[in-house]
């Protein structure tokens, strides 16, 4: 029986993750409520929400998997597979794409390799599609990481990527 | 009540309920999808669209605007279209856009037929395709034995999770991902955790959730034969439609009974007829030869058999609480009610009398589902619900929403605004207790879990009960003390209390205790309900025929032994479950004779000198008294084959050969129905419980095939080309055929529900009276208890039996399981998948003191019993838990203190490590299924 | 005639937040001492709604009236028997294409939405506030969440503050991408920690909001007028702007102007003042054809509507909406199949998939508009869009405004731009992909 199971290891959360998970409990009536926020620490710390991840989350939350899980793949920015160390968010949204975002990722295709979903091998990009960033006037505009890049050209594109995402 | 103009005609309609439901109500048919009579409202497919216009003169000028039918309340003076063009090209729009990405499988589908899916597309007139993109798909799980997933098919209504979360309990079931991706299903692949699950397949209006039996041996609905039916896996007595072909018993449908089931069923009774179709069914009667071995016999031949053994005189009969209430009196007539065991086993039998006498005595409502649901406060005490009247659980989990429906009502939002009243309340819900050996199913919604020894549940009742009659309880801890006053304040405060008890963990002092604190609520003028659940299909039936100074199986052995008795006719009951191996086998000894009726091959009839092969509930009339006392008939949907008989054919035929003269004006089964009401005082009703079989509806019969019953087909054109024809059904005004009319028939007599325009089982509303209403012919069955019986027990005692103090000794409690504790449904191939294997739970620090961890094995007692540990720190203290019913649990008797001990050369069962968020686990995913990996949907990474 | 521009007083060029001193020092929280120290809640009530501020999320609706709803009064305890909470949300989801003000006054000065929020919060007896600000707006939520604890250093938040006996704790909830999370309702769902599905209403969350209380949601702009309002009464409000919508309004202009950006001016300033003025006009080699005068979920206008105030009843007159007020441009060398295909894709994909009409209905739009843009449009494709506008197109015939909003884009490039859809079908692919950018 047992060769045929699953073999399901829940990890613990790390003892950061619970003191900032339980800080965001302490203000919201159940446990649950926190599914958002607990998603978004965890994948902080770990870059992403694995399955196993997302089932500790559940536990220290009392819901199921299921429950977190749907809240887990409703949200665009929880990553549900591995992404790479720098994530940018390219916008396609309206102003963006009358300035040209198509060509800006064709671009950045041509300079690291990936379509949008896509990491590239060294593991240092994920090019994800994003919903207007809200600096249309800065037209065409991208986010690396925490940082939001206007007015992006070919060459920010290959100052940016030489030096590594920041 | 408000008056509402529908295309230019005026209706009168009740106030409180939203449009479509009153449409539907008014036989007008409306199109929906997400909306359900028993869950409400959402509004989620705009399937139900109507045009609402502001006033006449926008409805002359035909501008009004499209509202849905099932979130618009009916006002009075409001204005509708259903047929104006601009709600039909809406209401097709819809359609065309849900089946985009449809699948149109319906040629393979098992939905296919009884498609609500289908019959909506017809209604609206869609045709024509104008998409052409293409179309989303998905992967499916497995979701365990009992239901198919086919997610290509959803049309993203959301029942399935509105019903699997938010009106069954369950968590393992969400909608996954978003827009067009939107997936329902697990986390990962595994076995649906809910006992409810079954529900799903009449829930799902497509062909997504569907019943993986049915699929795996399939017919059609058109094709299938089947009869008004009752659910034999309790004694809840849900109404069902089992459906056959070919003798064979292909699927359980639910039966509304507004009283009894509502909507749903639980597993064990959806899934647990499977036992039908077994090839362990006996086919033939046999004769025990001097090798041992069975000669089997044409029944002519069994019958003289039988009758000689039985003109000694000296016979004695064992009866079934599993069996009709005519089988039974049959049987008690043939050996005289002094020799007659009504079959309960030496500890169940003063119980299940109990449970019957504390509900005649008691001046406390005996409440139907609908009481129960609205119930305002709850105290259970010592019931496992779930596992020994599932029904009632499901129901259970109504009741607390009344806190709900009360902050509702404080913002005027009408019950059926479901999604509205979840925001509202939250985690708001009315009070519930449970007071059990170990936290239960129902834990999740409890507002407290107490876990007491058996003696400890019946003293903490006994308190609440001092305490509501102004009493100060004596001897309990303190902290008991504190919970008992605030569960006597919230039940003293509640409109409508119930008491829920039952013959479950073995307690007779629980169930006084129940009806104690129904008393003290009844005595301070409140509507007390006391419901006491019992074991089996007809416990309570058998209490009555037989009452209380019925002997036992040991009274009967022991005057066999005596030679006062030489001959055992046992009727459907496998005897080995009713006591130790040892004490059966003597019992069976002291009898020269052993003549057994039952349908499966079994331990008892294997000891037999003579059996006889009996029909299955699903091949006989039968009058069953559920634990409400509601005595309800069952038909059957098909004929037994060859020499299978009914057991009240067997022993009315008997008895004629013996020519008895109290049968000789017995002919047909009503006649034995009438026979028993007028010799048994508490019988007296039952012959209320469904018409007789003069009863014709416009003088036809009614049929058991629906009108496209297909008839002849090459379905076994290898072994013949002729059609066998239907035999005709003597007993019943059912026919066999798909002749007759079933229009506008009793409640008791409805086979099936299909109508123009609806094939699917969402038809059920052109049989109510109104939507969710009764059923048009009346509801099936009769009560036997009359409700709110004036006559006051007076001052109930309380007798606790309190946990041991003897170290090294512990008490032990029966654990019920829904799939496994109940003999039949356990033999269907898809309940035995998920019955689990025998065990005994300790608490971790009693586990540790034996030097045991879960999966060593302990001995219980002298070798009664060797099982697997399991830990449960929601024991209750100085108890082992074991599971009733389940394979090596046999020597174990509830409430027995036992030593345990540490099993040396255990065989330790392979190890199951962790599972889904610690959830239960039930049964491992077979060979060979789909490798997991469906990431359902999946963010937009 | 100088501006006066309360809204971005602090903003400064370079974009560098205001902190707590320089918000001070530029007479900040004195709204907050007007409310608390002078004013009872139904006076701050009664300023607002005397004001018209009308609600800058993109309705318009008007911000006393639903205040109005809110229960008032001593209820320690709620028909439950709960703690009575209130709450206040402040919208900061901006995520409307198009639409890039909220970010300015978040960025630039949170103390003024602080501020506005107290105020807010006040007067309806809110004793927690929301900020429920968009996963990407990080250095705004990393400014508020500094800018929240200064000021309960200050006694500005926290128990009693200022020394009333009032109360309010606020907290910045950081979403995790979904534009469907604006959406009120939605938004309540999602700070409750499920998935962002609308809710019907009624029932209203000014009676059963977030956890079932009654709650309020207004949009970042919205609140950062409060204060001011407060301090300086309803007629000044009145008067700042040139129509019948008082006050100020932040208007964006993005596409191909010479100068995108965002101006904080009189409620009711022209369109051809805005885009000319300020956007100076469009770039070099560049024609206006058309423009969605207040983010992507309204309807085109075009050069004939150039001189009409930008305000809620003028704009909607004309046949769109002001929604948020930034305008997204629409020219000559930009294929209008293109845009509202652009368009339809983002609005598809951020579906809740609650409601049939939008989950499967946007998706063929988009599928439709693909086909045209891609030469394999026919002409019936136009009459299925057409339906497709009827069917989703009216707020009732879904969920909520999602999907309606969507449609606005569609059903006025098919009435403007018609010409433009019939050369992709007729010449079996996009005029505009030669010599044009796309
Ligand atoms: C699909 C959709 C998205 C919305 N997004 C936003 C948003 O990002 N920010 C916002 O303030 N309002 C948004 N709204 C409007 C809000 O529902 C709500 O009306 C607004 O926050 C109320 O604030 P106000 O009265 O101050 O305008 C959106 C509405 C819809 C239907
Ligand atoms: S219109 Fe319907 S599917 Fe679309 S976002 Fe609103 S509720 Fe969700
Ligand atoms: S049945 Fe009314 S919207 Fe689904």
């Amino acid at each position: 029986m047992s060769g045929q199971m699953e073999t399901t290891l829940i990890p613990v959360l790390s003892p950061e993750e619970i003191a900032e998970i339980d800080a965001e409990i302490s203000h919201v009536p159940y446990r649950s409520a926190v599914a958002i926020d607990a998603l978004k620490i965890v994948q902080a710390h770990r870059g992403w929400v694995s399955d196993e991840s997302l089932r500790a989350i559940a536990r220290h939350l009392e819901m199921s998997a299921e429950e977190l899980e749907g809240v887990a793949t409703f949200y665009n920015l929880i990553f549900r597979r591995p992404v790479g160390d720098n994530v940018i968010l390219l916008c396609n949204s309206i102003s963006c794409w009358i300035k040209g975002c198509e060509n800006l990722q064709a671009k950045i295709t041509e300079q690291l390799g990936i379509n949008l979903g896509e990491t590239t091998p060294d593991n240092q990009f994920t090019l994800l599609p994003v919903t207007c960033l809200g600096a249309c006037d800065k037209a065409p505009v991208m986010m690396v990481g925490d940082a939001l890049h206007e007015n992006v050209d070919a060459e920010t594109l290959t100052k940016l990527f030489r030096e590594g995402g920041e | 009540m408000p008056s509402i103009r529908i295309d230019g005609v005026t209706y009168e309609v009740e106030a409180g309920r939203n449009l479509l439901e009153t449409c539907l109500s008014l036989g007008l048919d409306l199109p929906y999808f997400c909306w359900h009579p028993a869950m409400g409202s959402i509004g989620a497919c705009r399937q139900c669209a109507v045009v609402q216009y502001l006033d006449e003169e926008s409805e002359q000028a035909e501008r009004g605007r499209i509202v849905m039918g099932c979130m618009t309340p009916v006002t009075d003076g409001a204005i509708f279209s259903l047929s104006g063009d601009k709600a039909r090209h809406f209401r097709e729009a819809i359609v065309e856009s849900l089946m985009l990405n449809h699948p149109h499988d319906c040629p393979v589908c098992a939905e296919g037929g009884e498609c609500h899916l289908q019959d909506m597309t017809v209604m609206v007139g869609h045709r024509d395709r104008h998409y052409r993109g293409r179309k989303n798909t998905h992967r499916n799980q497995y979701l365990g034995p009992l239901i198919h997933h086919e997610m290509n098919r959803c049309i993203t209504c959301y029942r399935c999770t509105r019903y699997y979360r938010d009106y069954a309990g369950g968590t393992d079931l969400a909608a996954l991902a978003s827009h067009d991706h939107v997936y329902f299903g697990r986390h990962a692949e595994g076995v649906l955790q809910s006992e409810f699950a079954g529900n799903l397949v009449e829930v799902c209006p497509t062909g997504v959730f569907t019943d993986k039996t049915l699929v795996e041996d399939y017919t059609r609905k058109w094709d299938l034969q089947s009869a008004p039916s009752v659910c034999t896996g309790c004694a809840v007595g849900c109404n069902t439609l089992p459906g056959e072909r070919y003798g064979r018993l292909k699927r359980v449908h639910n039966r509304f009974n507004a009283d009894v089931n509502g909507y749903f069923l639980c597993d064990r009774g959806r899934f647990g007829a499977g036992f039908v179709n077994s090839d362990k069914r006996l086919l033939y009667p046999g004769l025990r030869l001097a090798d041992g071995r069975y000669d089997a016999l044409h029944h002519h031949g069994a019958l003289q058999h039988m009758q000689q053994m039985c003109r000694t005189g000296k016979v004695a009969g064992i009866g079934s609480p599993r069996a009709s209430v005519e089988a039974n009196f049959l049987l008690q007539t043939l050996v005289g009610a002094n020799n007659f065991a009504p079959g309960f086993s030496e500890q169940e039998q003063p119980l299940v009398d109990l449970a019957l006498a504390l509900q005649q005595d008691s001046r406390a409502v005996i409440p139907d589902i609908r009481s129960i649901e609205s119930a305002d406060a709850v105290l259970i005490l010592g019931e496992d619900v779930t596992n020994t009247a599932p029904r009632i659980a499901l129901a259970l989990r109504q009741s607390v929403r009344n806190k709900a429906y009360e902050m509702a009502a404080h913002l005027g939002l009408e019950t059926w605004q479901d999604a509205a009243i979840r925001n509202l309340a939250q985690d708001q819900r009315s009070p519930l207790y449970i007071a059990a050996v170990a936290d239960t199913r129902l834990a999740d919604v409890a507002t407290r879990n107490l876990s007491l020894a058996p003696g400890g549940v019946a003293a903490l009742g006994a308190a609440v009960a001092a305490l509501i009659s102004g009493e100060e309880p004596e001897d309990l801890p303190p902290h008991l003390r504190e919970q008992a006053g605030q569960i006597a304040a919230a039940l003293s405060a509640a409109r409508r209390p119930l008491l829920i008890s039952g013959t479950g963990t073995g307690s007779a002092a629980a169930m006084q205790s129940a009806a104690a604190v129904t008393e003290a609520l009844c005595a301070a003028g409140s509507q007390a309900m006391l419901c006491l659940v019992v074991p089996e299909a007809n416990s309570l039936g058998q209490a009555m025929l037989t009452g209380p100074d019925a002997p036992g199986l040991a009274t009967l052995r022991e005057r066999a032994e005596s030679g006062e008795l030489d001959t055992l006719v046992v009727l459907e009951n496998d005897l080995y479950r009713r006591g130790s191996a040892d004490s059966i086998d003597r019992l069976l000894q002291a009898f020269s004779n052993v003549i057994v009726l039952d349908g499966m091959d079994n331990a008892t009839t294997s000891s037999a000198s003579l059996v006889l092969a009996a029909a299955s509930f699903a091949e006989t009339d039968g009058t069953l008294v559920s634990l409400e006392g509601r005595a309800q008939r069952h038909y059957p949907v098909f004929l037994p084959p060859q020499e299978r008989h009914p057991s009240w054919v067997w022993l009315l035929a008997c008895m004629k050969e013996l020519e008895r003269p109290e049968v000789r004006s017995l002919h047909h089964f009503d006649d034995i129905t009438r026979s028993c009401g007028a010799r048994i005082p508490a019988l007296a009703g039952i012959t209320a419980a469904s018409p007789d079989y003069h009863y014709r509806n416009v003088g036809v019969k009614i049929p058991r095939q629906p009108p496209r019953y297909s008839g002849r087909t090459a379905m076994r054109a290898d072994r013949s080309v002729h059609e066998r024809m239907q035999p005709s059904d003597e007993e019943s005004p059912l026919a066999f055929t798909m002749e007759g009319l079933n229009r506008s028939v009793p409640g008791a007599l409805l086979p099936w529900v299909w109508a123009p325009g609806w094939n699917s089982n969402q038809s059920l509303h052109k049989f109510q009276s109104e939507v969710g209403g009764p059923l048009q012919g009346g509801t099936a069955g009769v009560r036997l208890l009359q409700p709110g019986n004036p006559v006051s027990a007076a001052g109930l005692s309380v007798d606790t039996v309190t946990a041991p103090a003897e170290p090294g000794h512990w008490l032990l409690v029966p654990r019920q399981h829904i799939f496994g504790s109940d003999e039949l449904s356990a033999l269907s191939p898809a309940i035995a998948e998920l019955a689990e294997p025998g065990y005994i739970a300790l608490r971790s620090a009693d586990a540790a003191a034996l030097g045991v961890s879960p999966g060593d094995g302990v001995v219980a007692g002298n070798a009664l019993a060797t099982l697997a540990v399991r830990v449960d720190d929601s024991l209750a203290e100085g108890c082992a838990a074991y599971p009733a019913g389940l394979a090596g649990t046999e020597n174990l008797h509830p409430l027995d203190r036992v030593e345990l001990r540490r099993a040396e050369n255990w065989q330790r069962p392979p190890e199951v490590i962790g599972s889904d968020g610690g959830a239960r686990l039930r049964g491992a995913r077979p060979r060979g299924a789909r490798p997991r990996g469906a990431r359902p949907g999946g963010g937009d990474v | 005639m100088s501006l006066e521009r309360p809204l971005t007083r602090n903003v400064r060029p370079d974009r560098s937040p205001t902190d707590l001193a320089a918000y001070e020092a530029n007479g900040g929280y004195q709204g907050l001492r007007a409310a608390v120290g002078r004013l009872s809640p139904a006076d701050c009530l009664q300023v607002l709604k005397d004001s018209n501020l009308r609600g800058r999320g993109g309705a318009g609706f008007p911000t006393g009236m639903k205040w109005s709803f809110v229960p008032m009064g001593e209820n320690p305890v709620d028909a439950s028997g709960r703690p009575a909470h209130k709450y206040l949300i402040c919208n900061a989801d901006e995520m409307e294409p198009g639409t890039f003000k909220d970010r300015l006054l978040l960025e630039c000065d949170p103390h003024q939405l602080i501020e506005g929020m107290i105020c807010a919060a006040y007067t309806i007896q809110a004793d927690i506030a929301y900020i429920f600000i968009r996963a990407e707006y990080h250095k705004a939520a990393a400014l508020l969440r500094e800018a929240i604890a200064a000021c309960e250093e200050k006694g500005y938040l926290g128990r009693n503050i200022l020394g009333s006996d009032y109360s309010l704790t606020m907290h910045v909830h950081s979403s995790a991408g979904r534009y469907i999370c604006g959406e009120e309702t939605a938004l309540i769902s999602s700070l409750e920690g499920k998935r962002a599905n609308p809710r019907a209403k009624p029932p209203f969350p000014q009676v059963s909001g977030l956890w079932g209380r009654p709650t309020i949601v207004n949009n970042v702009e919205t609140l950062c007028n409060v204060h001011h309002i407060i301090e300086r009464g309803a007629e000044w409000f009145q008067s700042l702007g040139l129509t019948a919508d008082a006050g100020t309004k932040l208007y964006g202009v993005s596409g191909r102007v010479k100068n995108p950006g965002c101006w904080e001016l009189p409620m009711g300033t022209p369109v051809r003042e805005i885009i000319e003025d300020y956007a100076g006009g469009m770039e070099d080699g560049y024609r206006l054809r058309g423009f969605l005068p207040g983010g992507g979920s309204t309807d085109f206008l075009v050069e004939e509507h150039l001189d009409l105030a930008m305000d809620y009843d003028t704009i909607g007159k004309a046949g769109s909406r002001m929604g948020t007020g930034t305008m997204i441009i629409l020219d000559d060398r930009t294929c209008p199949v293109g845009f509202v295909k652009n368009l339809t894709e983002f609005f598809a994909r951020e579906s809740c998939g609650f409601c049939t009409p939008c989950r499967d209905g946007l998706p063929w739009s988009a599928q439709v508009l693909d086909d045209i843009e891609n030469g394999r449009g026919i002409p019936e494709d136009l009459d299925t869009l057409q339906r497709q506008v009827e069917f989703i197109g009216a707020i009732g015939n879904t969920h909520c405004a999602l999907a309606p909003g969507a449609m606005e884009p569609i059903q006025s490039a098919l009435r403007y731009f018609r010409a433009d859809f019939e050369r992709h079908i007729d010449g079996a692919g996009c005029p505009y992909c030669d010599g044009g950018q796309h």
